[in-house]
């Protein structure tokens, strides 16, 4: 292809990702860098609130911030180097508890509870996703022609369901007394409360997942299995080997490429899982480190964001989505290189 | 006439009712297109349908208004000429002026306003108030009554009562809390910490939680937890509402804007067995252990003369005594002519207690405190940290927002 082509196919999707992508990433990164505040002032201040019938005025000395000219507040932005990385880390806190094995003393601290969930939650449902989407693929490939459109169908439902809506609808069916709750009462024949405690609540959360991700492997996986070499098969068939030889020697093989795309894939997606957090509302329990770069820019009643911590979690969770990646880039990279 | 759109599916749902063209039961006819914005619950939505009738107004009702308000009123021309607002969401429209004073307007129209309403802040009247709003005590009078017990006034004899409503095994819990992990449970905690006579911050900003009060307050709090459903870390204001209507729970200290749904025979299942009585105290001869709130109207300052002249008569119909002989059921109305029902003796006797409970302490601090509060309190009640390590973890996240908010 000539360069001038390959550019005019390329350039647009290059433009949108520096505009979309590098430009607000270049941006955060800065910010966390930066602190900008309001320069505020303390005054003493009489406010008369409503009792029932009468009212009461209280005067106290009240923050706050200092406006210009134009009615805009004065805000002073200067650089802050680490601050904002130290006060989501909790470095000291942190290497305290490590220091003396304290290992609930370090998950008090809001990051690293965050990221014990996320690293587990990514790691666990990894395997379940890719293992689930070859089965399902696999019995769908061995399905009689004539059944397999509907089977595919149904095994794409999930995958269709909008995140949030999907959390929300099993968070339903198992909260308080929920039918499936229910359920599980009558046939056990105790009392239970699946949002009370944290385990239970990530078991839901993992199930969630891979029942939610599970269709996208198996598409992946059935339209590999369209290209295995029959001839290959026949012959181990021929040679005696059981099922599962050809499944560990041919199959499996054959779909790496795939098998390593998809995990790339979700590695990236559960890294950043944010919608079982809201979905299932665990804060009490359970955050990710999406959910808390999220809860640093909600504004509070005051109208108070933490920007600069926002920027700052934000940089680390692309720091650990990197880390987690670079095994499988290498793998492609090695595989890419040998191929030449 | 009115036209109701489901804006969103998902509990944060932002419901809007689109201005309808009747001109009836509206002494103005309003020419100039208006919108407001406030929250969702049932008081907003009879204020905002009455204001609909003076024609060319569109409401906009939005359990996450508190987000959107302030960068909408920033905007230049402000995106709402009404706001809708409580003592603790008024904070940040009076710190960045987004806002303006209604002094003027009140003197050429507000003759019908009682000096009640006038929200003064500095001198100057920022807020038109229409309710009241607090944490109370409401209870089952029927299964209090069948056991023989007295309404409890302390929360000392909450725990007595809900000890012999479990020994009789009438209900499956005998409490209810709004103790969902955030907000609710940084309020539940407030109502109790100022109950135990604590204050939030020192006069130099600094935290002030980790005292006997906080603890007394968490301790407290733990005690009670043993009566409620267990899923407490996740139940929210909604959530113990429809315990009560479903017949789950026996009592529990909940928004008096909740009360009318009791009798909602649509929905509840005990119409006419639940009443409402004074918060609850902390200790014996204390205030009670809650917070007193008002919601109310507010004009942007980013707009005309006009439209905020249009504005002001409009909410003034919509917060009218006609509004509140239609619906005196919703809320406990400021507004002259209301008429209070069964459910308004709760937040009647908590507002009108000696001492009084004080209202919402509104300011930059607290908000950074109820979110310093919102984020940690869940450690102490899923057994991570004991009551001090809370609280000191609550002042450590305190300080360091503070110091990034630029208030320390």
């Amino acid at each position: 292809m000539k360069f001038r082509t390959f550019a005019a196919f390329v350039g647009p999707s290059i433009f949108l990702m520096l505009l979309f992508i590098a430009a607000p990433l270049v941006s955060v990164f800065t910010q966390s860098f930066y602190l900008s505040q309001p320069v505020v002032e303390s005054v003493e201040v009489e406010t008369c609130t409503p009792g029932f019938l009468t009212q009461t005025c209280t005067t106290e000395v009240r923050t706050q911030p200092i406006l210009d000219e134009n009615g805009r507040i004065v805000r002073e932005t200067r650089f802050v180097g680490l601050q904002s990385y130290r006060n989501v880390l909790e470095p000291e806190r942190a290497w305290a508890a490590i220091s003396s094995f304290d290992i609930s003393g370090l998950l008090a601290i809001d990051f690293w509870k965050a990221l014990r969930f996320t690293l587990t939650f990514t790691l666990i449902t990894l395997p379940l996703v890719l293992g689930v989407g070859l089965a399902i693929a696999l019995a769908v490939n061995n399905a009689a022609k004539s059944v397999r459109g509907p089977v595919i169908f149904v095994s794409l439902l999930p995958f269709i369901i909008t995140p949030v809506i999907g959390a929300l609808s099993i968070r339903w069916l198992f909260v308080g007394d929920g039918i499936l709750t229910r359920l599980m009462e009558y046939y056990s024949g105790t009392d239970i409360a699946m949002f009370a405690q944290g385990w239970t609540i990530e078991i839901l959360m993992l199930f969630y997942r891979v029942w939610h991700v599970a269709p996208f492997a198996f598409v992946i996986f059935y339209a590999g299995l369209q290209t295995v070499n029959t001839d290959t098969v026949e012959a181990a068939i021929i040679d005696g080997a059981s099922r599962w030889q050809r499944l560990w020697y041919i199959i499996v093989p054959h779909l790496m490429p795939l098998i390593v795309f998809v995990a790339l894939i979700h590695l990236m997606d559960a890294y950043r899982v944010f919608e079982e957090i809201v979905g299932f509302s665990s804060q009490a329990h359970v955050i990710s480190l999406q959910w808390l770069t999220y809860d640093f820019l909600q504004p509070d009643d005051s109208g108070n964001r933490a920007v600069s911590r926002a920027s700052a979690s934000a940089m680390l969770t692309m720091i650990g989505i990197v880390v987690l990646l670079i095994p499988l880039l290498r793998k492609t990279w090695r595989d890419h290189r040998g191929t030449r | 006439m009115k036209k109701l759109l489901l804006a969103s599916a998902v509990s944060l749902g932002a419901i809007m009712a689109s201005g309808s063209a009747a001109y009836a039961d509206c002494a103005i006819q309003n020419n100039i297109e208006l919108s407001s914005l406030s929250a969702g619950f049932e008081a907003w939505k009879s204020v905002t349908d009455a204001m609909a009738e003076c024609g060319n107004f569109t409401a906009e009702l939005d359990q996450e208004f508190r987000t959107k308000q302030p960068a909408a009123f920033a905007a230049d021309p402000s995106l709402y000429q009404i706001g809708g607002v409580a003592n603790g969401t008024i904070t940040p429209l009076l710190n960045e002026g987004t806002i303006r004073p209604l002094d003027d307007l009140v003197a050429a129209y507000g003759q019908d306003l009682s000096p009640n309403q006038l929200i003064r802040v500095d001198g100057q009247i920022m807020a038109i108030a229409m309710m009241v709003n607090t944490q109370h005590l409401m209870y089952r009078h029927d299964i209090l009554d069948d056991l023989g017990l007295d309404v409890p006034t302390t929360w000392e004899e909450v725990i007595i009562t809900a000890e012999a409503i479990r020994e009789a095994d009438v209900v499956q819990y005998p409490l209810g809390g709004t103790m969902k992990a955030g907000w609710n449970l940084a309020q539940d905690f407030n109502n109790m910490f100022l109950g135990y006579g604590g204050s939030f911050v020192n006069d130099d900003g600094t935290p002030n939680v980790n005292t006997d009060a906080g603890v007394n307050a968490l301790e407290m709090m733990a005690r009670l937890t043993e009566f409620m459903d267990p899923e407490y870390l996740v139940s929210d204001s909604t959530y113990v509402q429809q315990q009560f209507q479903q017949g789950t729970i026996a009592m529990a200290n909940l928004w008096a804007s909740r009360a009318a749904a009791m009798d909602n025979a649509d929905e509840s299942q005990v119409v006419g067995l639940v009443n409402t009585a004074a918060a609850p105290t902390a200790t014996p001869g204390g205030a009670p252990a809650t917070t007193l709130w008002w919601d109310g109207v507010v004009i942007a300052a980013n707009i005309t003369d006009e439209e905020a002249e249009a504005a002001f008569q409009v909410a003034l119909e919509g917060m009218d005594a006609e509004m509140v002989a239609e619906h005196s059921d919703d809320a406990i109305w400021l507004i002259p002519g209301y008429e209070p029902n069964r459910f308004a003796e709760g937040a009647i006797a908590t507002a009108t207690a000696s001492p009084a409970p004080q209202s919402y302490p509104s300011s930059t601090e607290m908000g950074l405190m109820h979110t310093a509060l919102g984020n940690q309190l869940p450690a102490f009640f899923t057994g991570e940290l004991s009551a001090e390590e809370t609280l000191e973890a609550v002042e450590a996240e305190y300080l360091t927002a503070a110091e990034e908010a630029g208030v320390l």
